[in-house]
C-alpha cells in the first residue's frame, strides 16, 4: 500500500497558528517587562484576538491537513464565538490583574489564549483524535485557571474538581472513541458515517457495544456540558474560580463542548438516528439529560444567594435548553443550537463582567449586596437588566429569538415523525421551567430596583470593563431587533454537517 | 399612519430618558405632550374608519407585510378592525389621562415615565399586529413595564404583586406561544401571517383545534382575567401606583378578551363551539364570584378591583355565545365601558387616597358634605358601574343579555342576571359608607376638593362614558360589519 502523505495547506489554520504564537508572545512580554508591564499585557492581548479575528475573516474554506482539519460555516461561526468569548474574559479581567494577579498577568492571559486555541482548533476538526487533543487543549488551560488565586481556598478547590472532573470525563470519552474505532475501523468522522451506514445492520445484533460507546461519549460531553446528573462540578467551579475565568467557562468552554458534541454524534453518528436504531436511540438518553438540566439548573439556581452560584445553575439550565436544538437535528436544529449559543454570548459575558466589576469594587457576590445599584450605578444596573431579561428569554432581546428558534426547530420535528413526538414534551419541560427561571432573574432586578434604598457602592465606568458590558447589550438588543443577518448565517451550518432538509 | 402609534411612545421614552434626572416638570410634560400626538391619531383614525372603512369587515389602514425576519417568516405587518379601532382609541386617552394622574409621583420620576411611555407602545403594538411573532413580541414587551411600575413604585406587598403579575402572564404566555409554533408549522405554506391562519385554522383536526384553542385560552384568560386565574389582578391592582391600575384595567385586561375575539374564535370556530357552554359558564361564575368578594371587601381599590373581574365575566359570557352578533358587540360595548368606567373609579380612589391616605372604606362617612364635586363623579361614576340606563353599562349589559339569553342555556344567563343586582348592592353600599351619614369633621376636615387637574383626567371619561350610554349608535356602527363578519367566520 502507498503511503500518501495529506494535502498540506497551513493558510487554514492561520488563525490558530497566529493566536498560539501571540499567546507565547504575551506570556515573553511580561517577563520581557520584568512584570512591570500593567494593563498593557491586557491590551496586548486583545489586540491579539482581533487580528486573530482579521486572519479568520480571510481565511479560506476547506481542508488542510487531509480530512482532519476542516474549515466550514459551522466552524468559523464557532471560532467567532470562542473569540468574542476570550475578547470579552479579558476585557472584564483587567481589574482582578491589577489588585490580585499583578504579578501574573501574562501567564493568565497567555493561557486564556492557550484555551481559545484548543477551541478553535477543536470546531475545526474532523476526526476524532484531533478533536480530543482540541478538546484538552481547551481544559487543561482552563484548570490553571480556575486555581489561579493560589492563597484563595474555594478558587485551589475549584481548580482541583475542574481538573479532576476534567480528567475523569476525558478518560470516559476517550474510552468511547476507542469502541467508536473498533467498531468502524477509523477515526475520520465523514468514513465513519459510512462506515456505519454499511455496516449498521449488523450492529443490531451486537447491540450492546456501540450503546456502551454512545453512553460513555454521551458522559464525557456531558460532564464539559455540565448536564445533570454530571453536574456537580459547575457551581463550585463557578464559584471558586476568578469571575472572568467562571464566565470564560460558561461560554466559551461550553461552546466548545457542543462542538465536539455536535462533530461525533452528528456527523459521526448520524445514522443512529434513523428508524432502524430508533428504539435505543440516543436522542431520548440525551434528551432525558436536557429535561433533567432544565429542571434541575432552573429549580436549584432559585434558591442561590450567590450571584456566581445562581449564574452557575443558570447555565446548566441554558444547556438544556441548547440541548433541545441539538436534538432537533434537522435543516433548522444545529442552526438554532449555533444562534442560541450567540446570543448566549453577549448575555452571559455581559452579566458576568458586570458581576466581575461589582467584585473589584466590593469584594462581595452575594446577590444582596447588589442592593439599591439603580440608584447609584444606573448603567451596569440597567445593563444587568437587560442580560438577566435576555437570558430569561423576554422579547425583543436576542434571548427570545434563541429560544423561539430552539423550540421551533423541535416542534418541527416532533410533527413530522410519530418516533420524535418525545420532542413535544422536551419543549413542555422547556417552557414551563422558563417561567421558574424568570422567577430568579427578575429577582435580581428586583434587588437592584425596588428598595428605595441607595446602595452604598458606585461602580466606576473604567475602559475594558465597560466597553464589555457595552458590547454585550449592544449584542443583546441589536441581535433582538435584528437577529436576521446572523440567522441566514447560521443556517448554512446544518448543510456542513450534512444534515439538509428533506 | 399605525406604526406611529407605536413608535411616537417609544421616541418619547427616549427623549424622556435623555432629560436631566432633576427636571421633574419637565420630565411629567414631555411624557404628557409626547403621548397627545397617539391620542389624536387614534381618534383621527377613528374618526377616517367610521367615514370610510366602516361598511366593510377587511383591515384598513393596513401596513406591510414587511419581511423582518425572512428565516422565521416574520413579518412586520399591521393593520386596524372593527374591533381594533375603538380600543386604539381608548388607549390613547387612557395614557394621556393615566400620565396627567401620575404628577404625584415625586420619586424616580424619570424611570416612571419612560417605563409608562414604554407600555403605552407595547399596548398600541398588541392592538395593531397582525403577524403572530409581532403580536406576541408586544404581548410580552408590555410585561417588563408593568413589572417595574409596580415593583418600584407600588404599595407595600410591590415586590411580590410584581413578580406575581410577571410570573402568571408568563406562564399563560409559553402555552400561547407553543400554540404559535403549531400552527405555524401545520399551515401550508409555513406562515404566521394571523389573516391567512384565520382562513385555514378552521381546517386543523378536531383534537388539534382544541388542543390549540385551550392553549390560547389559558393565554388570554389569564390576562381577562378568567375565574380561576384571577387571583393575581387584586394584589396587582391594591399595590400599583393609580395611574397602572387604570391603565391595567382598561387597557390590559381588554388584551385578553382582545385575543379572544381577534385570534382564538375565528381561529378555532370548532372549538368555540365544542367550548362555547364551559366559557359562558366560567364567565357566569366570574360575574357572580367577583361581585359576592366585592361585597366583602373593606378597601375600596380592591372592591374596584374585585368588580373588575366581575365585569370582565360578563364580557365571558357574552363570548360564550358565540353564534350571536349582539352579544359579540355587547361584549365589545363592556370592554370600551368598562375601560371608561373602571378607569376612573380608580382614577377617584387614587384622588381620595392621596388625601387621606388611607382607602379603607370603614373610616369614611359623609364626604358628600365636605367634598360635593367629588362625591358628585364618585357618585355618578358608580351609579355607571352598577348598570344604571343612560350609561355606557346599561348599554353593554343589556345587549350582552338579550344576545346570550337566545343563544344559550336560560337558566345559566338567569343567573348572571343577578350579577346586576350583586352589582348594585356593593356599589350602593360603598356610596352610603363613603358619601353619606355622618361626617367626622375631625378626622377629615383637612380633605381638600378635587383640582382642576384631575378634574380634567375624569370629565372626558364621563363625556364618554354618557355619550356611549345615550348613543351607542356610532360605536356600534364602527364595529357592526366587523362583528357580523367574525360571527359567520365563527359559524364555518
Amino acid at each position: 500500500m502507498d503511503f500518501q502523505l495529506p494535502h498540506v495547506d497551513f493558510r487554514v489554520m492561520a488563525p490558530e497558528l497566529f493566536l498560539f504564537a501571540w499567546a507565547l508572545v504575551v506570556i515573553t512580554f511580561d517577563l520581557g517587562t520584568k512584570r512591570r508591564s500593567g494593563s498593557a499585557t491586557g491590551y496586548v492581548a486583545l489586540l491579539g484576538l482581533v487580528i486573530t479575528g482579521v486572519i479568520l475573516s480571510i481565511t479560506p474554506e476547506g481542508a488542510g491537513f487531509g480530512a482532519m482539519f476542516y474549515n466550514d460555516a459551522g466552524s468559523l461561526f464557532f471560532k467567532v464565538i470562542f473569540l468574542g468569548a476570550a475578547f470579552m474574559a479579558i476585557g472584564s479581567s483587567f481589574g482582578i490583574m491589577e489588585r490580585k494577579i499583578q504579578h501574573h498577568r501574562g501567564e493568565f492571559l497567555g493561557l486564556i489564549l492557550l484555551s481559545t486555541v484548543g477551541m478553535m482548533f477543536l470546531a475545526s476538526s474532523n476526526e476524532l483524535l484531533s478533536l480530543y487533543i482540541g478538546l484538552e487543549l481547551t481544559t487543561i488551560p482552563l484548570f490553571v485557571c480556575a486555581a489561579f488565586f493560589k492563597d484563595n481556598r474555594l478558587s485551589v478547590e475549584a481548580g482541583i474538581k475542574y481538573l479532576i472532573v476534567g480528567a475523569m470525563s476525558s478518560a470516559l470519552l476517550l474510552y468511547g472513541i476507542s469502541f467508536l474505532y473498533g467498531l468502524s475501523g477509523t477515526t475520520d468522522l465523514l468514513q465513519m458515517r459510512v462506515n456505519i451506514a454499511t455496516t449498521h445492520l449488523t450492529f443490531r445484533e451486537i447491540g450492546l457495544l456501540p450503546m456502551l460507546s454512545v453512553v460513555l461519549l454521551v458522559a464525557g460531553l456531558g460532564f464539559k456540558l455540565a448536564l445533570p446528573p454530571f453536574h456537580q462540578w459547575a457551581p463550585d467551579v463557578y464559584e471558586g474560580a476568578p469571575t472572568p475565568v467562571a464566565a470564560f467557562l460558561s461560554v466559551g468552554s461550553k461552546a466548545a463542548g457542543l462542538v465536539a458534541f455536535a462533530k461525533i454524534m452528528i456527523n459521526g453518528l448520524q445514522v443512529f438516528y434513523e428508524d432502524i436504531m430508533a428504539p435505543n436511540d440516543w436522542g431520548l438518553l440525551v434528551g432525558i439529560l436536557a429535561g433533567a438540566a432544565m429542571v434541575w439548573g432552573n429549580v436549584a439556581a432559585v434558591r442561590q444567594t450567590n450571584i456566581k452560584r445562581m449564574l452557575a445553575f443558570s447555565s446548566i439550565a441554558q444547556a438544556g435548553y441548547i440541548m433541545i436544538g441539538m436534538l432537533a437535528l434537522n435543516d433548522i436544529g444545529l442552526s438554532s443550537v449555533s444562534f442560541y449559543m450567540f446570543t448566549y454570548l453577549f448575555a452571559n459575558m455581559g452579566a458576568f463582567a458586570i458581576v466581575a466589576i461589582f467584585e473589584d469594587k466590593t469584594g462581595s457576590t452575594q446577590i444582596k449586596s447588589y442592593s439599591g445599584l439603580a440608584r447609584t450605578s444606573p448603567f451596569y444596573a440597567a445593563s444587568m437588566s437587560v442580560f438577566m431579561l435576555s437570558l430569561a428569554g423576554i422579547p425583543p432581546l436576542a434571548g427570545f429569538f434563541a429560544k423561539y428558534y430552539v423550540f421551533a426547530a423541535a416542534i418541527k420535528m416532533a410533527g413530522s415523525n410519530e418516533i420524535h413526538q418525545w420532542l413535544y414534551w422536551l419543549v413542555g419541560v422547556g417552557l414551563i421551567t422558563s417561567v421558574f427561571a424568570l422567577y430568579y432573574y427578575a429577582n435580581v432586578i428586583k434587588t437592584m430596583y425596588f428598595t428605595p434604598d441607595e446602595s452604598p457602592y458606585k461602580l466606576p465606568l473604567s475602559l475594558p470593563g465597560s466597553a464589555v458590558v457595552l458590547i454585550g447589550l449592544v449584542g443583546v438588543i441589536l441581535f433582538g431587533l435584528m437577529p436576521g443577518p446572523v440567522m441566514d448565517f447560521a443556517s448554512a451550518i446544518p448543510a456542513a454537517f450534512g444534515l439538509i432538509a428533506p | 399612519m399605525l406604526s406611529s402609534l407605536i413608535f411616537i411612545p417609544l421616541a418619547g421614552m427616549l427623549l424622556v430618558m435623555m432629560l436631566p434626572k432633576n427636571a421633574k416638570w419637565a420630565i411629567r410634560w414631555t411624557s404628557v405632550a409626547v403621548s397627545i400626538p397617539p391620542l389624536v391619531i387614534s381618534f383621527w383614525l377613528t374618526w377616517q374608519f367610521f367615514v370610510n372603512h366602516a361598511s366593510s369587515a377587511a383591515m384598513a389602514f393596513v401596513e406591510g407585510p414587511y419581511d423582518w425576519i425572512p428565516l422565521l417568516n416574520v413579518q412586520y405587518y399591521l393593520g386596524a378592525d372593527g374591533i381594533s379601532i375603538p380600543l386604539l382609541a381608548l388607549t390613547g386617552l387612557l395614557s394621556t389621562i393615566s400620565l396627567l394622574a401620575s404628577f404625584g409621583i415625586d420619586k424616580r420620576v424619570k424611570e416612571y415615565f419612560a417605563f409608562f411611555l414604554l407600555l403605552e407602545a407595547g399596548m398600541m403594538g398588541v392592538f395593531v399586529a397582525l403577524d403572530f411573532f409581532l403580536f406576541y413580541i408586544f404581548w410580552e414587551v408590555m410585561l417588563v413595564p408593568m413589572y417595574f411600575l409596580i415593583g418600584v413604585w407600588g404599595g407595600p406587598r410591590k415586590e411580590y404583586a410584581a413578580i406575581k403579575f410577571f410570573l402568571y402572564t408568563l406562564f399563560g404566555s409559553i402555552f400561547m406561544l407553543v400554540s404559535i409554533l403549531i400552527l405555524y408549522f401545520t399551515a401550508e405554506p409555513h406562515t404566521l401571517n394571523m389573516m391567512e391562519l384565520i382562513q385555514s385554522g378552521s381546517t386543523l383536526p378536531h383534537t388539534l383545534q382544541l388542543v390549540c384553542f385551550a392553549f390560547f385560552f389559558i393565554a388570554f384568560a389569564i390576562k381577562v382575567p378568567v375565574w380561576p386565574f384571577h387571583t393575581w389582578l387584586p394584589d396587582a391592582h391594591v399595590e400599583a401606583p393609580t395611574a397602572v391600575s387604570v391603565i391595567l384595567a382598561g387597557v390590559l385586561l381588554k388584551m385578553g378578551t382582545y385575543g379572544m375575539l381577534r385570534i382564538s374564535w375565528p381561529m378555532f370556530p370548532e372549538a368555540v363551539r365544542y367550548f362555547s357552554f364551559w366559557i359562558a359558564l366560567l364567565g357566569v361564575i366570574a360575574i357572580i364570584y367577583g361581585a359576592l368578594v366585592s361585597m366583602a371587601q373593606k378597601d375600596l381599590k380592591k372592591l374596584v378591583a374585585y368588580s373588575s373581574v366581575s365585569h370582565m365575566g360578563y364580557c365571558m359570557l357574552a363570548l360564550g355565545a358565540v353564534t350571536s352578533v349582539q352579544a359579540i358587540t355587547g361584549c365589545m360595548f363592556q370592554m370600551i365601558s368598562h375601560g371608561l368606567i373602571t378607569g376612573a373609579l380608580f382614577l377617584l380612589v387614587g384622588v381620595l387616597y392621596d388625601r387621606a391616605h388611607t382607602r379603607e372604606i370603614a373610616v369614611f362617612g359623609g364626604l358628600g358634605s365636605k367634598l360635593p364635586v367629588y362625591s358628585g363623579i364618585m357618585v355618578f361614576f358608580s351609579m355607571a358601574s352598577l348598570g344604571l340606563p343612560g350609561m355606557s353599562g346599561f348599554v353593554s349589559e343589556f345587549m350582552i343579555f338579550v344576545g346570550s339569553f337566545a343563544a344559550l342555556n336560560k337558566v345559566m344567563v338567569g343567573i348572571a342576571v343577578l350579577g346586576v343586582v350583586l352589582g348594585a348592592a356593593y356599589m350602593l353600599r360603598m356610596v352610603q359608607n363613603v358619601f353619606l351619614g355622618e361626617f367626622n369633621l375631625s378626622k377629615w376636615g383637612g380633605l381638600t376638593e378635587i383640582n382642576f387637574r384631575e378634574l380634567v383626567t375624569v370629565v372626558p371619561l364621563m363625556v364618554f362614558t354618557l355619550w356611549i350610554g345615550l348613543y351607542p349608535k356610532p360605536l356600534n356602527e364602527l364595529m357592526q360589519a366587523t362583528l357580523e363578519h367574525l360571527v359567520t367566520l365563527m359559524a364555518r
